[in-house]
């Protein structure tokens, strides 16, 4: 088994180097450089020019790149000329709003898609399950921003149930009860919206799985010996089929990235989605770079995050 | 006898399923009726600011209300669709010719070569795909349909290839493809000849799913504003009119029925590739 760990951390790394090499080429791209913004307009251009060699900016790609990725590794990431401050102060300040609605949108996910997926599975061909599948194919269909439109226009507008922006009211004061709440009542919307959407396909996953082990031998087998239906789902088959499940959040994080962009649009949530969309107009780049570089690095560390839980929860894999 | 060939069985699965036949024809219909329409109608006279008439609710002279620079809604409706679904058909075709070809050959050759062509994908397949695509959109200096389309295909020929390649790992073990290999046909002959035919049915289900997926894809980059110009209208355009709160509330004339429509096209085009799907597992066919 380590060696199958091993062996995928030696892919991991390439991928890193392989993602800021892209990034670095997007920077490379970008109008302006480290000194756009940064000095006076009148500055002679010599004096420019000299400031542009001090700081290396003459040097070919691959010094560049070199100082580039060092700096990152000391937790440099440039600065922002629109907010005029450090891009990672500006980060911290929108890391934590994204990191709620991603860890509740991941938990809401989940509390829909096990007892969905159970009973779609345990039941199938009935009409509850008929009803279940139904919605995970319309789910497929949708796209995730019409259906957050349409929440937001029904419960936010229509109905007024939900604040319809921010993350929190304004003029609560943090580490209040109240603050909590409105924090709660803000994130539960959005992440909502984004699960119902993200769910369908653990959950039409767990139930083809369900049906699969089903028919397996040892169940009948299980079924002979007197086991109980209840015993045979319980131990038998959702130990079979959970296991999986759980190891899927890993990959998810890479769709709850493009669904945060167009959640955090939508619901006007301040998180690193819609820093991304406002940076990317503004054409403060340093920003824009800093994020796509985090976002690829929180993808690929969450594909590896689950082909190792995979690995230890099904044996098969290793094998392979 | 002679077993029926792969087209025909794919057709005969549609016929049966009433609900995919249905989907068709809608598609087909409005594939037209779009087409047909957008020839009478002129864009420039459509995306023609106006300003004595913004944000009117549905009447008779406009059926579907104007913008907020008085447009007239219906007629970027239809506009919009054609432009949809020309992206759509863009990018699924141009993927899918990457695909296609990258899967084939990983597939076929196997080894080290599929080795290091899998790790490429891997590392495609991983990047957050809207970000990156929104970046070079912005990037890009002369933006225009076919630099969007190809920045699309750029990032999302992973997963037909993905398949075509798990189909082209099978295939060249069976004997057809040995037995060629042992009379002498090269390479390429054996994958684009004798294998690629053998696969038609999986490649035009897999498109026809990835159709419906790049509609999505196309007004969700649009409705971000990261799609086309409002000179140029896709059904994602109309919908990134509902980024203001105002026009989300009040207008719903603006956004609702391209949103219908979207939802709307996006079945249809499933209905008919789930269809497809079945059959081609013998197993889950109805036909």
């Amino acid at each position: 088994m380590w060696k199958f760990i091993v062996r995928r951390l030696l892919i991991t790394l390439p991928q890193i180097i392989l993602l800021s090499v892209l990034v670095f080429l997007m920077a490379q791209m970008m109008p302006g450089d480290a000194l756009t913004g940064q000095v006076d307009p009148n500055v002679s251009p010599e004096i420019k020019e000299q400031i542009r060699e001090r700081l290396g900016l003459n040097n070919p790609w691959y010094i560049q790149y070199r100082d580039w990725v060092a700096g990152i590794l000391q937790g440099d990431l440039g600065q922002s000329f629109r907010f005029k401050m450090d891009v990672t102060e500006l980060l911290s300040q929108r890391i934590a709003n994204t990191f709620w609605l991603s860890l509740v949108t991941l938990i809401f996910t989940y509390i829909i898609a096990v007892p969905l997926g159970i009973t779609s599975g345990r039941y199938n061909d009935t009409l509850l399950d008929q009803g279940i599948t139904g919605y995970t194919y319309l789910g497929f269909a949708t796209p995730l921003f019409i259906f957050a439109l349409f929440m937001v226009w029904v419960f936010g507008y229509q109905l007024g149930w939900f604040p319809t922006s921010g993350s929190v009211q304004p003029g609560l004061t943090p580490g209040t009860m109240e603050y909590v709440i409105s924090k709660f009542n803000h994130l539960l919307l959005p992440a909502l919206s984004m699960a119902l959407i993200a769910t369908v396909s653990t959950v039409q996953y767990l139930r083809s799985e369900i049906v699969d082990t089903k028919q397996k031998d040892f169940i009948v087998t299980a079924r002979a010996k007197g086991a109980s239906e209840s015993r045979v789902y319980n131990r038998h088959i959702l130990r079979n089929s959970l296991l999986p499940i759980a190891a899927f959040f890993g990959w998810e994080i890479t769709s709850l990235i493009s669904g945060t962009i167009f959640i955090e649009q939508i619901f006007g949530y301040p998180g690193m989605g819609a820093l991304f969309l406002e940076t990317i107009l503004l054409r403060d780049y340093s920003v824009v770079t800093a994020l796509v570089l985090l976002f690829g690095i929180a993808s690929i560390l969450g594909a590896l995050l689950s082909d190792i839980i995979l690995s230890l929860v099904d044996p098969r894999i290793r094998i392979k | 006898m002679k077993s029926p060939s792969a087209l025909r069985v794919l057709w005969r699965e549609l016929v049966r399923d009433k609900l995919a036949l249905v989907s068709l024809i809608f598609l087909v219909l409005i594939t037209v009726a779009v087409f047909g329409i957008s020839l009478v109608l002129d864009q420039r006279e459509i995306v023609k600011v106006d300003l004595f008439a913004i944000n009117e609710p549905p009447s008779d002279e406009f059926i579907l209300g104007t913008d907020y620079g008085g447009r007239d809604v219906f007629g970027q409706l239809i506009i919009g669709t054609r432009n949809s679904l020309l992206i759509g058909f863009l990018v699924t075709l141009f993927s899918g010719l990457i695909g296609v070809t990258f899967g084939l050959v990983a597939g076929y050759f196997g080894g080290h070569i599929d080795n290091i062509m899998m790790r490429i994908l891997d590392f495609f397949l991983i990047l957050p795909f809207i970000m990156i695509v929104i970046v070079f959109v912005s990037l890009v200096p002369s933006y225009n349909t076919l630099t969007f389309s190809l920045i699309m295909t750029a990032f999302s020929w992973m997963g037909i290839a993905r398949l075509i390649r798990s189909k082209a790992l099978q295939e060249k073990e069976l004997d057809y493809a040995q037995a060629s290999k042992t009379l002498g046909s090269s390479d390429f002959k054996i994958i684009f000849t004798q294998v690629l035919p053998n696969i038609t049915s999986l490649i035009i289900v897999t498109m026809t799913l990835n159709l419906a997926a790049n509609i999505g894809l196309e007004s969700g980059l649009s409705f971000l504003g990261f799609g086309f110009p409002e000179t140029t209208p896709s059904l994602g355009t109309l919908l990134s009119y509902a980024r203001n709160p105002q026009t989300l509330e009040f207008r719903w004339w603006i956004w609702a029925p391209a949103a219908v429509l979207i939802l709307v096209l996006m079945l249809a085009v499933r209905n008919v590739g789930e269809a497809l799907r079945r059959a081609t597992d013998s197993r889950q066919r109805r036909g």
